[in-house]
């Protein structure tokens, strides 16, 4: 009967509860985008350090594995690295920011990178043929809504778009390195180092061996990389997370308890009449907590769905800089926490109607 | 249908009646009841005796303010005596935790309103059903006593009606379906607080006359509170309430 008696309150008053619905699927919706900002971006890049090709790769000093680092590698050592043993091919990228959020244009030397990832796959247009040529991949023209044979304006320049290629490999936007190098007063550095090695057994004696001669360069086999670049790795990213769900509960707190303590002084005399008739303080409790369940049960709802909307909108409109993913593992969490914010703002509504005089409830208008 | 009145009693209490030695089904004794209304005490209830045997049917009359309302909230274990005794089926009201009392509220006492006091977003029947489910299984039914709540529910003239909010009857059959949630989990007493009040003189009528039939039917118990001479005419006995304390 408690089922029932919630249902038709809710049936009752439609619009509250939608509305309360609505306001706790919103934080919902907020913590799973970021969660699933957070993994697609973090997919992304991981499969666009596979789609390298290398095996091994040397970042600069003091730099940790997900920092966004300057160019402070010389040149020099790429061909020093290439000569090392095992060590079949070896070649340096820079990363500059290109100004948007989370968007970088990264420096190649095309002939290197071809031979070490098997080159682009071009949707449209060609590889570089001047120093003014850009090549971005598909996700970032459409973003752009750019096209081969454009000249487009990009960190204060403007590049002729040579070519667009299918996504996957390093980076969306490719220059040639030198110019990039040029353009940021940084001749002869790199950002990083790739290696490939001549075989898969030789990686870790390898990187042994880099460890033991390169003072001070982190160096990570790419399968390492690639695990190692998860969201606990991002700086901040998880304090930033933790307090998006605090405002989250803090919300959906104020929310269902607001609407819950309205609820029972519009109430009183139903409170009053179960009351009369045998209800247990315990069972007017539960029907306020069932009905604030049923708002946090649906705000998760809502917010899941909201998700869906929200990775429909950043894939058509910004699918390279803020590629979201549906993370279904975060759906049970997103839940539990808008559900225990509900219940614990339905508590003091919940408690205060059950120690409600049944006389002067039942005198109430 | 089980006699009404045994649902709440305990196997030695019954005992009593069978060795034959009646006891009434609600016994009041120097019954007191004061409420603090800001800086001043309201002594609402000076000292009630009353005895009410199973099977009667008494009214309570009385101006307002003398103390009806009080005396039937207590006897309805919606409140605490502040001193006396009030018995209702063997059990004293006074010694009772608020836990107890509902459990009280739910097997041993049926109440009608002057207001109906239906829940307004249940049907009839979940109304019905509600008081039901709250006396579980505190309340022993036999497919006997179902057959019986069957027939009342037609001696009412509302089984067609169950399906329907309160919202969609009218006052008279409102009170009905209240009466019969009083009855559904065959209470030892029905308390009745002025239930003609909202009604008129037609469905007072039949609802008095419902009652009435309840109690020489099924032997039912009833206390009903009412100004209206006329309402009080309907049962076996009736007292008189003033300033607190039954007069006659």
């Amino acid at each position: 009967m408690i089922t029932k008696l919630m249902m038709e309150n809710v049936r009752h008053r439609p619009m509250p509860t939608l509305l309360s619905i609505f306001l706790i699927g919103v934080p919902v919706t907020l913590i799973l985008i970021l969660v699933g900002l957070s993994d697609g971006l973090i997919n992304d890049s991981k499969k666009r350090a596979n789609g390298v090709g290398a095996d091994i790769i040397v970042r600069p000093p003091n730099s940790n594995i997900m920092s966004f680092t300057g160019s402070t590698i010389p040149e020099q050592l790429v061909p020093k690295l290439a000569a090392y043993p095992h060590v079949a091919f070896a070649t340096g990228t820079m990363n500059q920011s290109a100004g948007g959020l989370f968007e970088t244009i990264t420096g190649i030397d095309y002939a290197a990178f071809k031979k070490m990832s098997g080159g682009f796959d071009f949707i449209e247009g060609h590889e570089f043929t001047g120093p003014g040529d850009l090549i971005v991949d598909s996700y970032y023209a459409d973003q752009k809504r750019w096209h081969a044979g454009m000249t487009v304006r990009l960190i204060n320049r403007d590049w002729n778009l040579v070519g667009v290629v299918q996504p996957g490999k390093l980076s969306h936007v490719f220059v040639e390195i030198g110019v990039l190098q040029e353009l940021y007063g940084a001749p002869h550095m790199l950002s990083q180092i790739y290696l490939k090695v001549d075989d898969e057994r030789n990686i870790k004696p390898v990187i042994a061996h880099l460890n033991e001669t390169l003072n001070g360069y982190p160096v990570f086999s790419i399968k390492e990389f690639v695990a190692l670049t998860s969201v606990s790795n991002v700086p901040a990213l998880n304090t930033f997370i933790s307090v998006i769900i605090g405002i989250a509960v803090l919300i959906a707190f104020a929310v269902v308890c607001l609407s819950m303590y309205m609820a029972v002084l519009q109430r009183t005399r139903e409170i009053g009449i179960l009351k009369a008739i045998g209800a247990s303080k315990g069972f007017v409790l539960q029907t306020i907590l069932a009905e604030a369940f049923v708002m946090g049960l649906g705000g998760t709802l809502l917010g899941i769905l909201l998700s869906f909307g929200s990775r429909w909108v950043l894939q058509k409109f910004v699918p390279s800089s803020l590629p979201q993913a549906i993370v279904v593992g975060w759906w049970a969490r997103a839940g539990l926490i808008a559900l225990g914010a509900a219940l614990l703002g339905a508590l003091y509504p919940g408690l205060s109607a059950a120690r409600q005089d049944p006389i002067k409830s039942l005198s109430y208008d | 249908m089980t006699e009404p009145g045994t649902a709440g009693q305990s196997s030695s209490e019954r005992s009593t009646a069978e060795q034959g030695v009646p006891e009434p089904i609600i016994s009041i004794r120097a019954l007191r009841k004061l409420f603090r209304i800001g800086q001043v005490n309201v002594e609402a209830l000076r000292g009630v005796d009353l005895d009410v045997p199973q099977g009667e049917f008494l009214s309570v009359v009385g101006p307002s303010g003398s103390g009806k309302s009080t005396l039937f909230h207590i006897v309805g274990a919606l409140t605490p005596p502040t001193s006396g005794t009030v018995h209702i089926a063997g059990k004293d009201l006074s010694s009772l935790s608020d836990s107890e009392r509902t459990k009280l509220r739910q097997t041993t006492v049926g109440f009608v309103f002057q207001k109906f006091n239906l829940l307004p977003t249940l049907t009839a029947h979940d109304n019905i059903a509600m008081a039901r489910a709250l006396a579980g299984s505190s309340v022993n039914r036999t497919p006997e006593d179902e057959a019986e709540f069957a027939k009342i529910l037609e001696l009412l003239g509302i089984s067609h009606r169950l399906h329907h909010k309160p919202n969609a009857l009218s006052g008279g059959e409102q009170q009905r379906v209240a009466l019969a949630r009083a009855l559904v989990n065959k209470p030892a007493i029905l308390l009745a607080d002025e239930p003609t009040g909202n009604l008129d003189s037609k469905n007072s009528d039949a609802v008095l006359h419902l009652l009435r039939d309840v109690n020489r039917r099924l032997g039912q118990t009833i206390l009903m509170i009412t100004h209206n001479p006329e309402a009080a005419a309907f049962a076996d006995r009736t007292v008189m309430m003033r300033d607190g304390r039954i007069e006659s």
